[in-house]
């Protein structure tokens, strides 16, 4: 049998202004103008989409009279990318847009973001939310491992920096950063500074991906599946989120690690391993996911993420660059689905080599992943230039 | 530093559903409860139809020590919606019979928590529409 993504490209990208205010935009608009340039960015119509993902991409699909399509409500980030290639190496449909913003729904900053508000009945009396979840898989790790806040700060760094140099991020030029600029930061949720977290935004993001026997016909450079996989242990923040969580099925893989099982079936599909890997555009809601991730990935051994970190690899110019647009520290955080999709169009224009800021010379493989140990999962996609 | 207290504002304040009635009666009689396994033994929470470990259906309510082990923490400065009081420390606790629970901490200084601390459970009444008395963990001695 041959690689299930063989005949799958991604042949669109898109990300619409990002702001911390879009005026004049709500959800839906801010979508739709994701939509068309994604469509535009490939060289096609609206008319050859015969398939959306997502439920503001449907709202695409009424207005552009497109229809009848296939169509998927699959909504958050690496998941729905590997719906719509499996639609597509399934024949369901020929070219698949997926599209998603955000606008005018979190302006009234007292209380934190709604997305980041678990409402269940066992955490909400807690006071908890995304920052205090993923402190608590933080400070576990830290008490196994002496992982310090130098070396989360470290990473805050890079990434905000990345961000910094990027014409297109909400934070452009607010920088450069020092690690000491965010261990000076005001804490926000012990061990997290208020500049080891995700900021909040407004955006819109859109991809599209069609068949690879068409996609050498069309205006850029397509983009290929080597391979993904999603990894989840249950609904998000409603748990007390336990770094040792286990399950009966694989004893050996616990919430601490969840992402290392998909990362090592994409590695697998792909036939590389992490060393093969030139851009980690890893999903950043918390400077210490990042170790967490280098670790979860089997880029270094359990416990030396914070080490491996500081090594010189994640900068520009390492072996291993992270979060190179500045990621949901700098880049964007446009609500609860915008920005987990926005590390594969990262990856996507990586590999195409047309980053204005921060590209990687050469880049053939990129690590795209989202979520995080907090919300108890991670979803993981390799991207790669040559068709597997 | 500041003393740690039980939240005293409008904070959001559970809805216990049909599996978790017991759980929240318990506290109201100043009980933890927990479910635990009548066919393999172990325990389960937050409150299931299956046992975390086998997956059985034949679960029973039993009365916790009330007694654990801090497993992590945070310390949260910017709060969640201005209801809450900074700083609150939210816990893991893992108690006696093997479980977790998320809960705060209070009855010290908010510098004085650490992991491995041991703690104890005490009830809080919140009232609200459904009565609610909410666990929280005061550090105990050995
Ligand atoms: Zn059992």
């Amino acid at each position: 049998m041959g690689h299930p993504f063989r005949d799958v490209a991604i042949v669109g990208v898109f990300n619409t202004k990002q702001a911390r205010v879009l005026e004049g935009y709500d959800s839906q608009t801010i979508a739709l103008e994701a939509a068309l340039g994604a469509v535009a960015d490939a060289g096609l119509e609206p008319r050859d989409i015969d398939g959306v993902v997502g439920g503001i991409a449907s709202n695409f699909l009424y207005q552009s009279r497109i229809g009848p399509a296939w169509r998927s409500m699959s909504a958050l980030g690496i998941p729905a990318v590997i719906e719509g290639a499996m639609a597509i190496a399934c024949g369901l449909a020929n070219t698949v847009l997926i599209a998603t913003g955000e606008a005018g729904s979190y302006r009234q900053h007292a209380s934190t973001a709604p997305w980041t508000r678990p409402t269940n009945e066992f955490v909400a009396a807690y006071g908890m939310f995304t920052a205090a979840e993923f402190a608590l898989m933080a400070r576990r790790h830290m008490h196994m491992y002496g992982t310090t806040p130098e070396s989360m700060a470290h990473v805050a760094a890079t990434i905000r920096n990345n961000g910094h140099v990027n014409p297109q991020a909400v934070y452009s030029g607010r920088g450069p950063f020092t690690a000491d600029d965010v261990l000076n930061s005001r804490m926000v949720a012990d061990p997290f500074h208020l500049l080891d977290c995700a900021m909040t935004s407004e955006g819109g993001t859109a991809l599209v991906l069609t068949h690879a026997d068409r996609a050498g016909d069309l205006a850029k450079t397509p983009v290929h599946l080597l391979g993904g996989g999603t990894d989840h242990y249950g609904p998000s923040y409603q748990h007390p989120p336990v770094w040792d969580l286990g399950g009966v099925r694989r004893p050996d893989l616990i919430a601490g690690h969840v992402g290392r099982r998909a990362a090592e079936e994409a590695f697998a599909s792909a036939g590389l391993g992490p060393s093969d890997v030139d851009v980690c555009e890893f999903y950043d809601p918390f400077s210490f996911e990042l170790i967490r991730q280098f670790e979860a990935y089997g880029f270094c051994g359990e416990g030396e993420g914070g080490d491996y970190v500081m090594s010189g690899v994640i900068e520009p110019g390492g072996r291993h660059p992270i979060t190179t647009d500045g990621g949901t520290m700098s880049f964007s955080h446009g609500g609860a689905s915008v920005q987990l999709f926005q590390r594969v169009i990262r990856g996507v224009q990586q590999l195409r080599g047309e980053c204005i800021s921060s590209q990687v010379a050469n880049a053939e493989v990129a690590m795209c992943t989202g979520g995080g140990s907090g919300a108890l999962f991670t979803d993981v996609l390799l991207l790669g230039k040559d068709r597997p | 530093m500041s003393m740690l207290t039980p939240q005293v504002g409008d904070i959001p304040l559970p809805d216990p559903g049909p599996i978790s009635t017991p759980y929240w009666q318990g506290c109201r009689e100043g009980v933890l409860r927990f479910q635990r396994c009548l066919d393999c033994g172990a325990p389960t929470h937050t409150p299931a139809l299956l046992c975390a470990a086998c997956a059985s259906m034949n679960l029973e309510w039993v009365d916790s020590s009330g007694r654990g082990e801090i497993y992590s923490w945070t310390r949260v400065w910017r709060p969640v919606t201005p209801a809450f009081i900074t700083p609150y420390v939210p816990i893991i606790v893992t108690m006696e019979e093997g479980w977790s629970i998320l809960s705060n901490l209070v009855g010290c200084e908010d510098n004085a928590v650490s992991i491995g601390q041991l703690v104890e459970v005490e009830f809080h009444h919140n009232g609200g529409p459904n009565d609610i008395w909410l666990p929280y963990f005061h550090p105990r001695s050995p």
